[in-house]
């Protein structure tokens, strides 16, 4: 059986239990039947495509099945790319089905939810291994409308029906820039097979628009700025499993779509082509995260956060654009392989955090982090998981969010060779917003995880909250394994990505297995090196050194008391930092340019005994700089044009005929 | 054999940061005590003070989680391996290819956000004023540092520091206005990571001006003498940094005997000296500035760094 056969057979597994949970619908056993099943699915899903990338054979495998377009059929290709991004989406499908397992049971009305899991997964699915254009987008939309309907699962609580409809804008927008992108590579003969759509050759012009046409459709799924504005409303609405499959499985899936279309179907880029990715992610890395530093919804928080990561694989995607279009090989490896390493890395972090944000709402009924607090001590494992994920997304070492980054930099570090002034000046400059993005992510999740899980509650929920289930949790514990191992190996995944690039690129990095100790070396050793093994060795033994020695020679009377807080003792949690506190030094470094953030002190006259208020005034300027104005206009427009409707059948028929009339002049002049 | 020295030199250098640490800092005090006319305790007195606190019984609040009794070791443990990865008196230690320059300053940035953590976990306002000061700093610091590392790299060709510290020792190099401005910039840096004057007053007792000490405001006994050991350490790593950086003077070369050895490391305690010094001169002329006006020093620092690294891409192609 061919690789893409087996693919296809989980897909139809996939598409079975939706079925399936049609079937069963509201009987009790659904929950469990339905995500065992997904589960089993992605797994061996999962299994066949990491085999195919790690040890299969060379040539892509391909599939046509006669449905779709007559002339055409649907074809569907399983080749080095395909897998790593299938690897990516069953990884996430079969995270999020073990944590469904336990986390689905509190699901208020499963049968929104059940039949439309298995089928969102089996369309991320269909989406990397369509091999046509007609294909290709049929899955999108299939993959959309399916993820709209879970987003919709609890279509009553306030906000989630703007979110749907803002979602469902979005996504139509997105689609309408992938048709055109399409129709454009598909050229006057209108050939939709990806194959030869690469063989094809594209004048710079078409490789410009489609280029602009692919970061409008793909790049509003992945959330790029000023496109985001759907995925901070969108994924948080959903149930918390289905949010980190949108959040850290959907995104990557668009990327999917980007790479493959303008690294594999456009041919050689244009060195101009990556100034704007670069610029575009650039700005998406460092808005995504000043936004999420200014939300105080954990799920939100964690969105807004994808939003940065999506920046940070644009910029490393335009650096590998960059160093392509000047032949240089190595570096454009190099900066590939580190913007695929941070799609594996950000699903492996994004997936467990929504995990643990969903943990926290199950056993507190809360997604607002003023609310919470102190759950370290009634979720202990939760809390840890989640602290791994902080620490991973906060690109510290020796968890693998690091690892992407310091390649990233690496890659970075090549841009001397680069011959375009533009590129010159532009590269360190966008390097320096990826560490500024970096520090303020370490800010954010110190944020996060703070106001959440340490501290005093700060509600009721929060100080009865108790640790959830072990389905949950075991899924919660394997992902924040893998962010260890993949932070202390990176060795192994960049040789195991290797393939990839040397499909797309035509280059690899060296070969970092042979290297001693498990480092890994980018060019070369003197150059720079990492070995994430060892830091991590050294820090266990230095602190086990520390620690020896403290309870071999000092004190070990401990005595707990209140705490002291310089004399004076808060008497209730409220008097904590809370998470709008705690972003007030960077808001007011930050916010006042980039959200025009005020802080409004009402403080009444001595005698008046009215309490003192502080407003902090926020906006968010693209929604009310762009999407307001086009909304108002689309509003006025529709008002006007109104008035059609109340016609007298005379001025309908007068109209026809005006119409008709104009349309046949302008064929006449045109031909 | 060759192994075992290997092993040696690296394990000398790790004991030699742990007992000049507080060596260093107690000999800035010292300074600066003399230099406002005050005689100042010994410089000897913070290994004292570290004893005495590890004599001290720890007083823990009554909800502070395993959280806050972990972070004292793993600062300690984090800021002690970047330090023994920095060339002191030796290039190419046996380790130093473990971890570059954007890796060491990425371990630090491991240990301030435990600490900041650390800082939230009791629930006093307090820690978090500390924290989220500590994090906004953070924020702003460690792209310009990255902008220095980039400055250095491209003038290097490398961000392992053994590579930086023989180039920079070798005749090639001259005098640069751009590394000039690194070099500025790094100290900028290096100010406000350690939380000294201007951006920070590590002997500070005014609670709201604090940040760093505000943040580890709750800690005692043996867990606050880790975390003072910890930035003891920290401020030799930062000195250390510049000294392997820009001033190469007399660092041993790896494998040349051990004479070469310990006429590096006499050259290592005179540039600590050197440096201590002028960093008790500057903080006894400056005065703290105000936390909002971090943000223009440290983005001066940036800007400084920019610059650096855009004239040496004009230097170098005309």
């Amino acid at each position: 059986m061919s690789a893409v056969v087996l693919q296809m057979l989980c897909v139809a597994g996939l598409l079975g239990s939706t079925i399936l949970a049609i079937v069963l619908s509201r009987s009790k056993i659904a929950t469990a039947v339905i995500y065992s099943a997904t589960l089993a699915a992605s797994a061996i899903a999962l299994i066949g495509s990491g085999y195919w990338l790690l040890g299969g054979p060379a040539n892509a495998t391909d599939l046509t099945l006669p449905i779709g377009l007559p002339w055409l059929g649907a074809h569907f290709r399983l080749d080095r790319l395909a897998s790593f991004f299938l690897v990516v989406v069953n990884l996430g499908g079969a995270s999020a089905s073990l944590y469904g397992l336990g986390y689905g049971r509190h699901e208020e009305a499963p049968h929104r939810v059940l039949p439309f899991f298995p089928a969102f997964l089996a369309g991320m699915n269909l989406v990397v291994l369509a091999d046509d254009a007609f294909s290709y987008l049929l899955c999108w939309e299939f993959m959309s409308l399916a993820s709209w309907a879970l987003v919709m699962a609890h279509h009553r609580e306030p906000g989630n029906a703007k979110a749907g409809y803002v979602y469902l804008v979005m996504a139509s927008f997105g689609t309408l820039a992938l048709l055109l992108a399409f129709g454009l590579l598909a050229g006057p003969a209108g050939d939709y097979e990806f194959a030869a759509i690469r063989t094809a050759q594209h004048t710079p012009y078409v490789a410009t628009l489609v280029l602009i046409l692919m970061l409008l459709g793909a790049g509003s799924k992945a959330g790029l700025v000023p496109l985001h504005v759907w995925l901070p409303l969108a994924h948080p609405a959903a149930p918390s499993h289905v949010s980190a499959l949108m959040s850290g499985v959907m995104t990557k899936v668009a990327i999917y779509g980007f790479i493959r279309v303008v690294f594999d179907l456009l041919g050689p880029p244009a060195w101009s082509a990556s100034v704007i990715v670069l610029f575009l992610g650039g700005i998406t890395a460092v808005m995504g995260i000043l936004y999420a530093m200014m939300e105080k919804d954990l799920k939100r928080l964690l969105a807004y956060s994808t939003i940065e990561n999506i920046g940070i694989i644009f910029v490393s995607l335009g650096l590998a654009l960059a160093f392509q279009a000047n032949g240089l090989k190595l570096a454009a490896a190099l900066a590939f392989t580190a913007a695929l390493f941070h799609v594996l890395n950000h699903s492996f972090f994004k997936s467990l955090l929504f995990f643990g944000a969903g943990a926290v709402l199950t056993s507190t009924g809360e997604r607002d982090m003023d609310k919470l607090g102190g759950l370290i001590h009634r979720m202990p494992f939760t809390s840890f998981v989640f602290l791994v994920g902080c620490v991973a997304i906060s690109a510290l070492p020796p968890f693998n969010g690091f690892v992407s980054e310091w390649l990233m930099f690496q890659a970075v570090l090549q841009s001397p060779d680069l011959p375009q002034w533009a590129l010159k000046i532009m590269v360190p400059a966008v390097g320096a917003m990826l560490a500024l993005a970096a520090a303020l992510a370490a800010a954010c999740f110190v944020k996060a995880f703070g106001v959440t899980f340490l501290g005093r509650p700060r509600s009721v929920a929060a100080e009865t909250a108790a640790e959830v289930d072990r389905y949950s949790l075991s899924a919660m514990f394997i992902l924040a394994a893998l962010c260890l191992f993949a932070g202390i190996l990176p060795g192994l995944v960049i040789d195991a990505l290797s393939p990839v690039t040397i499909e797309i690129l035509g280059g690899r990095m060296p070969i970092q297995a042979n290297e001693a100790w498990l480092s890994i070396v980018p060019i070369a050793e003197s150059r720079s090196s990492y070995n994430g093994l060892l830091v991590m060795l050294f820090i266990t033994i230095s602190t086990s050194l520390a620690v020896f020695f403290i309870h071999r020679f000092a004190s070990h009377a401990l005595r707990r008391g209140p705490a002291w807080g310089c004399g004076f003792s808060d008497p209730t949690p409220a008097a904590q930092y809370s998470s709008e506190s705690f972003a007030q030094p960077i808001r007011r470094v930050f916010g006042t340019l980039a959200f025009h953030a005020r802080d409004h002190v009402d403080m009444p006259a001595p005698g008046d005994i009215r309490p003192a208020r502080l407003r902090i005034e926020v906006h968010d300027l693209i929604w009310e700089g762009i999407y307001l104005p086009l909304a108002d206009a689309v509003g006025y427009a529709a008002d006007r044009l109104n008035r059609l409707q109340f016609l007298t059948i005379r001025r309908y028929l007068s109209l026809v005929f005006a119409t008709l009339v104009t349309l046949l002049l302008v064929l006449a002049i045109w031909s | 054999m060759v192994v075992m020295s290997d092993i040696l030199v690296q394990g000398i250098q790790m004991a030699l940061v742990l007992l000049l640490a507080p060596l260093l800092t107690g000999f800035v005090r010292k300074i600066k005590a003399r230099l406002v006319r005050r005689k100042g305790a010994s410089i000897f007195q913070p290994y004292r003070d570290l004893l005495r606190l590890l004599r001290k019984e720890v007083v823990l609040a009554d909800n502070a989680s395993w959280l806050f009794r972990v972070t004292p070791y793993v600062t300690f443990a984090a800021t002690w391996v970047a330090a023994a990865l920095i060339p002191t008196f030796a290039t190419g230690l046996l380790f130093n290819w473990t971890a570059d320059l954007i890796a060491i300053v990425a371990l630090l940035g491991s240990a301030r956000f435990f600490l900041a953590l650390a800082g939230m976990d009791v629930g006093t306002s307090f820690g978090g004023i500390g924290s989220s000061r500590e994090v906004m700093i953070a924020a702003l610091a460690e792209p310009a540092m990255l902008l220095i590392v980039f400055c250095m790299a491209l003038v290097a060709g490398s961000t392992q520091l053994s590579t930086v510290a023989n180039f920079m020792a070798s005749s090639y190099v001259g005098l640069r206005v751009s590394l000039g401005m690194a070099l500025i910039a790094l100290i900028m840096v290096a100010l406000a990571e350690n939380a000294r004057i201007p951006v920070d007053n590590p002997a500070t007792h005014l609670e709201l001006t604090m940040v760093h000490e505000a943040m580890v405001l709750e800690y005692s006994g043996r867990h606050l003498a880790m975390i003072e050991f910890g930035a003891f350490l920290k401020l030799l790593l930062y000195i250390s940094l510049i000294a392997c950086v820009f001033l190469p003077w007399k660092i041993a070369v790896f494998g040349t005997g051990p004479l070469a050895y310990a006429i590096g490391a006499g050259a290592y305690v005179v540039k600590l000296a050197v440096a201590g010094f002028l960093l008790a001169v500057f903080e006894t002329a400056t005065a703290k500035m105000r936390v909002f006006r971090v943000p223009q020093f440290l983005g001066a620092a940036l800007m400084l760094g920019l610059l650096g690294t855009l004239l040496l891409f004009v230097s170098r192609s005309f």
